[in-house]
């Protein structure tokens, strides 16, 4: 890494941490309560760059890596999970577009998405498909240069503030369900019906409501590259990789309020160690795991930048899909051992020490791409693979 | 080797067309393959074959088509013979 880098990195962070102090911290409480898009967070995201942080210097972007916006993402999410969910699922799909966006239109687009600040939601889950997110039953339409498409998603999160959707699709209405691209579907060019509310447990700013997407555009808005490269080259893992780094935040942030919980107790009795100490030691233990977990994949991820036979092969799929599984289960230990810590303090909602909605944000980690699935994958995926 | 490819194509590869009609060349992904079912197929030819595919041949490029899938096996089942 070069000094250059090495301070932008420092700088992203700082930017996120004083977007958490300042706007994202404040206004977590009322975004959970309310279940309303943090608005006022994500409009200092797209202030401070961070929206576009993913492109390259020449198109306008501030050229990070993958490492750096998961910093970005980690620090966002200890003070409000949903902000910096929505912003790990907007800098997946410009990921996409950065390492696959292989026409000239996308390369407009990726542009435009720096210079406006384009926020970017993703449709690639659809209704009667069962949770597969590598089939699909919609298809691209071409009719001379335009396509259409229609697509009934059970889940567009933020999808009523996203500036473009990416959809994933047959690539014609002849094409089997696996042959998928990704096409790039722009506000002024979409309808959205809405079709169900999210109101849930966590994750409550996130929107993660259900839409029929009815888009129309050019067809050079679709990738050229098959969603399938697309998804194990750069969705999936990146994904995986992002919120990962997210629940490492959340999971930080337990474990923040806990040690000064047990450390003010402390005060009060110097020389006697308190009871709650040794659950602390316990709790380290697992926010280690958690922590190098996360660091141990995004290092594999960027060996895999630089051997495409790495990042093509069965044992690096597997790793990526038991981060994700491996992650979401840490982050809800981590919250429960710090809430075991905190005690009636953790418990109640009006307490510096306060844990419920990190709680139930973390419980949304395991379900969200569900585990049981992603284990079924690796089943399969291990009749085959040789060495890890 | 290219009818028993067929057979394990006809039997694991759940393609919506008839395998008998297929092109040595024809995109298997494109005409339906999916990452599960290739799985299937590779455990079929590993045993339809007795070999085993060494990591570096277990990626999608390798089960592109059933001229790419004869390429693999060839060398696996000539080094099998030796």
């Amino acid at each position: 890494m070069s000094d250059a880098d090495e301070i932008r990195r420092t700088e992203l962070r700082g930017i996120a941490r004083q977007i958490g102090e300042e706007v994202a911290g404040p206004s977590a409480a009322d975004v959970d309560a309310a279940g309303r898009f943090p608005a006022e967070t994500i409009g200092a995201v797209r202030e401070a760059g961070l929206l576009r942080a993913l492109i390259p210097v020449e198109e306008g972007g501030l050229g990070a890596s993958i490492d750096e916006i998961a910093d970005v993402v980690t620090e966002l999410g200890r003070w409000c999970a949903s902000s910096g969910m929505i912003l790990a699922m907007h800098s997946i799909q410009v990921a996409c577009l950065v390492r696959h966006g292989d026409t000239s239109a996308l390369a407009a687009f990726r542009r435009r998405v720096a210079d406006e600040g384009l926020l970017l939601a993703s449709a690639t889950t659809e209704v009667g498909i069962g949770g597969d997110v590598r089939s699909s039953t919609c298809a691209v339409e071409l009719d001379g240069d335009a396509f259409h498409l229609r697509k009934q998603a059970p889940v567009i999160s933020y999808g009523e503030h996203a500036d473009a959707i990416l959809a994933t699709a047959r690539r014609t209405p002849e094409s089997a369900p696996s042959d998928q691209v990704l096409v790039v579907c722009e506000k002024s060019a979409y309808a959205l019906e809405q079709t169900t509310v999210w109101d849930a447990l966590g994750f409550r700013g996130t929107c993660s409501s259900g839409f029929v997407l009815d888009a129309t555009g050019n067809f050079d808005s679709v990738f050229a590259t098959p969603y399938g490269d697309v998804s194990s080259q750069t969705m999936l893992p990146v994904s995986h990789i992002l919120w990962s780094s997210l629940w490492l935040g959340m999971a930080s942030e337990a474990d923040a309020r806990a040690r000064r919980f047990v450390q003010n107790a402390a005060r009060k009795t110097p020389g006697v160690i308190p009871p709650s100490a040794m659950r602390l030691a316990e709790l380290a233990i697992s926010m280690q795991e958690l922590h190098d977990l996360v660091h141990g994949a995004r290092a594999r991820f960027r060996a895999a930048d630089g051997d495409p036979d790495l990042g093509a092969s069965i044992g690096y799929a597997t790793s990526m899909n038991s981060l994700k599984v491996a992650a979401s289960s840490l982050v809800i230990e981590v919250v429960q051992k710090a809430l075991l810590i905190c005690g009636m303090a953790g418990y109640a909602n009006a307490s510096p020490f306060t844990l419920g909605r990190l709680l139930r944000d973390a419980y949304g980690a395991q379900l969200m791409v569900n585990n049981d699935r992603i284990n079924a994958n690796n089943a399969q995926l291990l009749l085959v693979q040789r060495e890890r | 080797m290219e009818d028993t490819i067929r057979k394990v194509l006809a039997a694991y590869a759940k393609l919506p067309v008839d395998v008998a009609t297929l092109g040595n060349q024809t995109d298997l992904y494109t005409i339906g393959l999916t990452s599960h079912a290739s799985v299937n197929v590779m455990l079929g030819l590993e045993d339809a074959f007795d070999i085993e595919f060494p990591d570096s041949l277990l990626r999608k490029d390798t089960f592109q088509s059933i001229a790419a899938i004869a390429d693999a096996l060839g060398g696996l089942v000539d080094t099998a013979n030796v």
